[in-house]
């Protein structure tokens, strides 16, 4: 024990290399991602939220950790501003989900009021039907004031 | 189940399979002509967008062990909140810690959106079979370890960090933003601490000395292997995740922490730390790189306790996520019940 009772110092107060090998020697190159995966290497994941991660349904198989479902948090960061999307976390309930996202988002004042929503209620448009599904305002210049040039210079327009 | 089964079985097997190919084929092509256009426009891929299968691959084990890293590195420091010497350190200490444990939680939020649950990355992790900064296997043996983590292993950190906001993959960089707008207050609080040691007795001043001289190689280690040994790195480049080489960030470090020093009045343990005119570049003494390795491999100093440590912490906090989980099922039935 070092003078300051410091669990972290060795009985020799060196900081040596312990050449001794570990009993199991870790693996530690990544290994292949577990989520079967088509061969555009998305997972092939019947429910998954917005952001494409499996849902709890990887949870739901463990033992000890159950169905932590995946919430989205949204925070407003002073009145008067909407909620903006913060980030996600895992949470039983809402109401633990709202201190989760507290503690995780808001430690240094960051909002005045949080959302949760449980991620797989969130319906979001599919970025494959890009092209199609925001067509429409392609070539509509007419929807913007800077289409209209002739009035520069006019005071107040 | 047996509707799934019904239908997946076609009138011409062959023929349908070689459709389904052709038009796999083609949806990959498609996918990758978009995914190349992004990364020239130096935009970004989000988590729905097609991917190729090594982009995900190599992000999925840098955001994790990026995450875990930040998960054990709560533990050198936590390890010294029962014995700050000051109140005012306590509660910095404890909100130090507080941000690495929220910094892992956005990592591995970022890790999920590529298609790996949070549940496998904590069994790997226990399990040993996940790697994480080599750093936080060295022990902090005083209290000036406090100020020298702080200036030199999260400055090294921010170094690292700040080109990785403008990763190529959303999730990544977002979190990384929010990172490094927390982790400059934990590298300001460290240079206070050895500040002020540096300027207590000969001994505090000493032992500040003495903790910068045993964390400096380590931090410099952690731009990881040079370039000439980094395979990845150049496809990590290519694909806009790495912004700048091993070599480069390290270089760019030394440079700053040369004039950070001299403001400390104390010195860096390398006689060899010199400014290259001709490359403009900073130089700095050989570092051990077999050291590296071993620690990277399992055998540095601290590695067993570590991964002892939050073995423990997940086993010790398993009544909680069944207790909450327990609770939320019962809550979900009354509700059930009342609507009725």
């Amino acid at each position: 024990m070092s003078p300051h009772g410091n669990p972290e110092a060795p009985a020799s107060g060196a900081a040596e290399i312990n050449r001794e090998a570990p009993k199991a020697s870790p693996v530690v190159e990544s290994r292949e991602v577990s989520t079967s995966s088509t061969s555009d290497g998305r997972p092939v994941s019947t429910s998954s939220t917005t952001d494409g991660r499996p849902v709890s349904a990887s949870s739901t198989t463990a033992h000890d950790r159950s169905a932590w479902g995946l919430w989205e948090v949204f925070v407003r960061s002073s009145r008067g501003l909407s909620h903006v999307h913060a980030g996600s976390l895992h949470a039983p309930d809402a109401a633990m989900a709202l201190r989760n996202a507290r503690d995780l988002y808001t430690r240094r004042n960051e909002g005045v009021s949080i959302w949760v929503v449980p991620a797989d209620a969130i319906a979001a448009s599919d970025p494959d039907s890009k092209g199609s599904f925001f067509e429409s305002p392609q070539g509509k210049d007419y929807r913007h004031a800077t289409y209209y040039t002739k009035s520069e210079g006019v005071k107040h327009l | 189940m047996a509707a799934q089964n019904l239908q997946s079985v076609p009138a011409e097997p062959a023929a349908n399979q070689a459709q389904a190919q052709a038009a796999q084929q083609e949806a990959d092509a498609a996918g990758q002509a978009h995914f190349d256009r992004v990364i020239a426009e130096d935009s970004r891929i989000e988590p729905k967008d097609w991917m190729p299968a090594a982009y995900r691959k190599t992000l999925l084990r840098q955001v994790s062990q990026h995450g875990h890293s930040e998960i054990i590195g709560m533990q050198p420091e936590a390890n010294w909140i029962s014995r700050a010497p000051s109140l005012k350190r306590k509660s910095i200490l404890m909100a130090k810690v507080q941000d690495e444990a929220g910094h892992g939680l956005y990592l591995y939020s970022a890790a999920e959106t590529l298609g790996q649950s949070r549940d496998k990355m904590m069994d790997d992790l226990i399990a040993g079979k996940a790697r994480y900064s080599s750093i936080f296997n060295y022990p902090a043996l005083t209290w000036a370890d406090m100020g020298a983590i702080g200036w030199l292993v999260d400055g090294a950190a921010i170094c690292n960090q700040v080109p990785l906001c403008r990763a190529s993959y959303g999730p990544y960089g977002r979190a990384m933003v929010r990172i490094c707008k927390e982790e400059s207050f934990h590298q300001r609080q460290g240079f206070e601490i050895l500040l002020e040691l540096s300027n207590g007795t000969a001994a505090q001043k000493q032992m500040a000395q003495d903790a910068v001289n045993r964390w400096y190689a380590p931090a410099l280690m952690m731009f990881g292997p040079p370039d000439d040994d980094s395979p990845n790195s150049k496809q990590s480049m290519a694909w806009n995740i790495k912004r700048f080489s091993n070599d480069e960030l390290r270089s760019r470090f030394v440079g700053m922490m040369v004039e950070q020093v001299r403001v400390l009045g104390l010195t860096l343990p390398d006689d060899q730390v010199r400014y290259n005119e001709d490359t403009k570049k900073w130089e700095h003494g050989p570092l051990d790189w077999h050291e590296f390795q071993e620690v990277l491999a399992g055998r540095g100093p601290c590695n067993a306790q570590r991964l002892e440590r939050r073995r423990e912490a997940h086993d010790d906090g398993a009544w909680v996520r069944e207790a909450a989980a327990a609770y939320a099922a019962k809550q979900l039935n009354k509700q059930k019940e009342y609507a009725a």
